[in-house]
């Protein structure tokens, strides 16, 4: 039954550990499915490398649905490869013709050290978050959820933003390394909302001081938007930039009220 | 040892808020001197984590994913359930409690169930609060659908991503105590081992998975929330890395595991395509509110679905369920489009489908509309079958979803070991044989914001001051060392078939003979060639690498080994329960028009098991379920 026709040269990044040299493998393939996810031909990879006694490649995915955001590759120098809005895990082998070489690397940024061949280390975007990503609502301080009614275009913004999987695909994007997109998503979600408007300012100041201890500065470059899986778009990020502007500002001005 | 559920007294209504005033508190200034150590980030540990921490106790989080935010709970699409009554159609408290313990098929404790119900409602208060992006309408109200068969509409959703939405919240609450250092987080670190000392849990072993140290945490008490177990099928719409692991080697040092047969299979999922195929992808059930389900009339009926016309067609449900329609349960629907695909009309390359045709829904209300309620999966759809869903139907065929077995815990969510606790889809509490839709999502958020929180205190209050097992403990140095000989074992055995290939071997076992329809000599197959398949990994297994890097195989080698002796278990459960109920469905047991026939005089018990050692027959200890409330009747959607 299997349509198992497609031939592929690959050529992989391998690297033993965090502190290990790289370097580029080939492989041959010849039993690749176009129905296959881009997942599913690496697994068909590694079962072949682990037959001939070579350990297998290390990559990060769970979900296989592009909701995770484990998954993530640079596929010939994109991430996520060729089509647009998909994470690598909804990739299909269709995409590709037979015979091509494919180039898979991990997604590269100084922020994001590798842990092992593919897989990296993105934990820098917890330290984003931790930092002001939320709305600070212990449990069991909250009224009747609709007590607030929110406009469903707002809600409906606030969504569109707050789809981001956290992949990392936009900073892998990003000329950079600048987490720009990722970070104004986050804070544009919880600040069109009513109920994130009493931390509005300080959640926008701390993660953008966040983001920038971690990571390259923003120029315009929107690399990030064409690479996101979910499409998000930069229109976040100048929502952002001018959050920040007027959070600095209600800064100074606290500041002048308390320091006479 | 007999099971003590520890069901307050009172009425059914009054039991939570007795409950809650009689159990024992920890002072505010002492809750610091509590470590409680959450194994888990999906809703339910999440959700956890941030409540206790806020409470004030010292927490230590611990996740295998590289962030808590990954946890499968982030793949639920559909929606939560909450007795709001918003829509004014006459849901209620009562009306949730009853239709869950009707639809788990009479298999389910009452008393949690209701507690379930009320606290529902709080659930989407605090989620809102969180700043969970809710669908709305257009007055700015929460916008509700009714979902999984429901007669009413108290479904809330996220556009289709609703498990990611309340996720979010949870995980930014959690990393909000995270950052003001009133919890601790391990990330990539799996739990490997439950140490108990004097009958009693005071924590585990990891190991960090990059650097393949091994190392403990102790504290006064385990709160597991480590999820389903869906996986040991090996396909499943389960994330790849969600296993069995924890909550198995916390019954192997004694903990009791429930009705590991009642396993959920979702009516509505892609067929596999192949053998390569890793797992399998879920269409929302609110695909059924507007798809009509059909397979030719004719077996071998090759013509694709746009020449077959009306006369030619079997909208089966419909016929066979007037009432409901395309509506009726999981479980119906699930056996449903088995007995097709049996007869031989199954559809799509290898005859392993069924349609779901959104035809008659376009003609009706219009491409637009359909567009707006079901694009994002109308495109996943077509991204992995590569079929355009506004011009042919979708194929559709069950898989395995969603386990409503798991550790057994008594009213406060404690295991049958002091200081274990189990919440969400590890634990077996509340769905009885059959969880209904949305409904998973709200007990994890129960369980984690709204009960645990409540009921920890009264096992911790009476151990102020009292001295506690550290890490140092001869019994953790053991459990260390038993962790570590686990995986030097499984390295060197060299032998030639991969993980993967002995755990689809597997998974084909419990498929074909513990899956949507079980007999007495399946299941009797299955639980003589498991053995052989454990066996087999463990003379055979392939593991390369080593333990002191980053190492997935051996990962998944472990988590293999422990569903190979976990599916076994699962068969036995099965065999025992001579009766079909909701997910359990023993074919020698079904009417005459082939529905479940339950058998309440001798099964009317929760089915828990203790283990005896690798290959011996496990204990079974049973907790009998009484239905004061919601009287024992045949569930019927006709
Ligand atoms: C595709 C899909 C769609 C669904 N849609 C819905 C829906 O619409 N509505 C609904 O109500 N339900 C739905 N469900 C069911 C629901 O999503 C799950 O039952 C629920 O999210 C489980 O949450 P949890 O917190 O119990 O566990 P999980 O979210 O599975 O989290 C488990 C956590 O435990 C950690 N963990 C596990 N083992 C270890 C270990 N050994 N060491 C360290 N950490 C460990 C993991 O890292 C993870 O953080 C859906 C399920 C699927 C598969
Ligand atoms: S594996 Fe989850 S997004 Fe790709």
């Amino acid at each position: 039954m299997s349509l198992s026709n497609m031939k592929l040269k690959v050529t992989v990044w391998r690297q033993a550990g965090p502190n290990a040299q790289g370097a580029f493998k080939d492989y041959d393939l010849d039993n690749i499915s176009p129905e296959m996810s881009f997942l599913e031909m690496l697994d068909t990879l590694n079962e072949q490398l682990n037959d001939r006694g070579e350990e297998p490649i290390a990559f990060d995915h769970d979900c296989r649905e592009g909701i995770c955001g484990s998954c993530g590759v640079m596929i010939d120098g994109v991430p996520h490869g060729p089509e647009r809005g998909t994470a690598t895990c909804q990739l299909h082998m269709r995409k590709f013709q037979s015979g091509a070489h494919i180039k898979i690397e991990p997604f590269r940024a100084s922020s994001f050290p590798i842990n092992k061949d593919l897989s990296v280390d993105r934990s820098a975007f917890d330290r984003i978050i931790e930092s002001g990503g939320y709305i600070s609502a212990p449990t069991g301080t909250a009224p009747d959820a609709n007590l607030i009614p929110i406009p469903k275009g707002v809600a409906d913004v606030s969504m569109d933003a707050a789809q981001c999987i956290g992949c990392g695909a936009c900073v892998a994007a990003c000329p950079n390394g600048a987490a720009q997109l990722f970070t104004s998503a986050k804070i544009q979600h919880l600040n069109l909302m009513p109920q994130g408007q009493a931390e509005r300012w300080d959640r926008t100041i701390n993660m953008v001081d966040t983001m920038e201890n971690f990571f390259g500065s923003c120029t315009n470059h929107g690399e990030c938007e064409a690479a996101c899986p979910k499409e998000i778009s930069i229109d976040f990020i100048a929502l952002m930039n001018r959050d920040f502007v007027k959070a600095q500002l209600k800064q100074r001005r606290l500041a002048g009220q308390v320091f006479p | 040892m007999t099971l003590e559920s520890n069901i307050p007294e009172g009425a059914i209504a009054d039991k939570w808020d007795n409950h809650k005033f009689n159990v024992k508190l920890v002072n505010p200034a002492n809750k610091r001197k509590f470590t409680i150590i959450v194994v888990g980030t999906g809703l339910a540990g999440a959700s956890a984590a941030a409540s206790l921490a806020e409470l004030g106790y010292d927490v230590k989080i611990v996740s295998f994913h590289d962030s808590p935010r990954r946890a499968h709970s982030i793949a639920a699409q559909g929606g939560i359930n909450a007795a709001k009554n918003y829509k004014n159609d006459g849901d209620s408290v009562h009306r949730l409690f009853y239709d869950t313990v009707k639809g788990g098929d009479f298999r389910a404790r009452e008393a949690n169930v209701h507690r379930l119900a009320q606290v529902s409602v709080n659930i989407i208060d605090q989620c809102a609060a969180q700043g969970v992006p809710f669908a709305r309408e257009y007055g700015g109200m929460l916008d509700n659908r009714s979902f999984g068969g429901a007669q009413v509409s108290r479904t809330f959703y996220a556009r289709g991503q609703t498990g990611q939405q309340l996720l979010l919240g949870a995980y930014q609450a959690m990393m909000r105590v995270v950052g003001l250092g009133m919890a601790e987080l391990y990330n990539r670190t799996e739990v490997l081992e439950v140490v108990v000392k004097d009958g009693v849990a005071c924590g585990v072993v990891c190991r960090n998975l990059v650097s393949g140290e091994v190392f403990s945490l102790a504290g006064h008490a385990v709160v597991m929330a480590t999820g389903g177990y869906g996986n040991a099928f090996y396909l499943s719409t389960n994330a790849m890395q969600s296993n069995v692991t924890a909550a198995w080697r916390a019954h192997k040092q004694g903990a009791y595991f429930a009705n590991p047969c009642y396993t959920q299979i979702h009516p509505t999922c892609i067929p596999a395509s192949d053998d390569f195929q890793s797992k399998l992808t879920l269409m929302s059930e609110s695909l059924r509110n507007d798809g009509r389900i059909w397979v030719p009339k004719e077996a071998n009926d090759t013509r694709p679905a746009a020449q077959i016309p009306e006369e030619d067609r079997d909208y089966y449900l419909e016929r066979r369920y007037p009432a409901f329609g395309n509506l009726v349960p999981r479980d119906i629907a699930s056996r449903a489009a088995k007995r097709e695909v049996d007869n031989g009309r199954g559809v799509g390359p290898q005859k392993n489908g069924v349609f779901l045709d959104f035809g008659a829904a376009i003609d009706r209300l219009g491409e637009d509309v359909i567009r707006d309620r079901y694009d994002n999966l109308f495109e996943m759809y077509d991204r992995i079958t590569d079929e355009n869903p506004y011009k042919m139907p979708m194929r559709i065929y069950p898989a395995v979803h969603y386990t409503m077995g798991g550790l057994w815990v008594d009213y406060n969510l404690m295991s049958n070991l002091p200081g274990l606790y189990v919440l969400g889809e590890a634990n077996f509490s509340d769905h009885g044989a059959n969880r209904l839709g949305a409904s998973a999502l709200m007990q994890g958020l129960a369980d984690g914001y709204f009960v645990l929180p409540y009921t920890i205190g009264d096992y911790l209050a009476p151990m102020l001051g009292k001295p506690v097992v550290t890490a140092a403990d001869p019994a953790f140095k053991a459990a260390e060392t038993k962790v570590g000989d686990l995986t030097k074992k499984m390295l060197s055995i060299k032998g030639k078939r991969s993980v993967d290939d002995i755990h689809r071997e597997l998974g084909k076992v419990l498929w074909d003979n513990c899956g949507m329809g079980r007999t007495e000599a399946t299941l009797t197959k299955a639980i003589s060639e498991i053995p052989a398949i454990r066996e087999e990994f463990w003379t055979n297994v392939k593991v390369l690498g080593s333990n002191e890097s980053m190492n997935q195989s051996l990962e998944r080698a472990g988590r293999v080994a422990d569903f190979l002796e976990f599916g076994e278990l699962m068969c036995r459960d099965a065999l025992h329960r001579k009766e079909s109920c909701g997910g359990h469905f023993r074919e020698e047991y079904q009417t005459e028009d082939g529905e479940a026939l339950r058998d309440d005089e001798n099964f009317a018990y929760v089915g828990a098991w203790e283990w005896e050692g690798v290959g011996n027959d496990p204990t079974l200890h049973k907790e009998q379920l009484t239905f004061e409330n919601v009287h024992l009747a045949t569930r019927s959607y006709k």
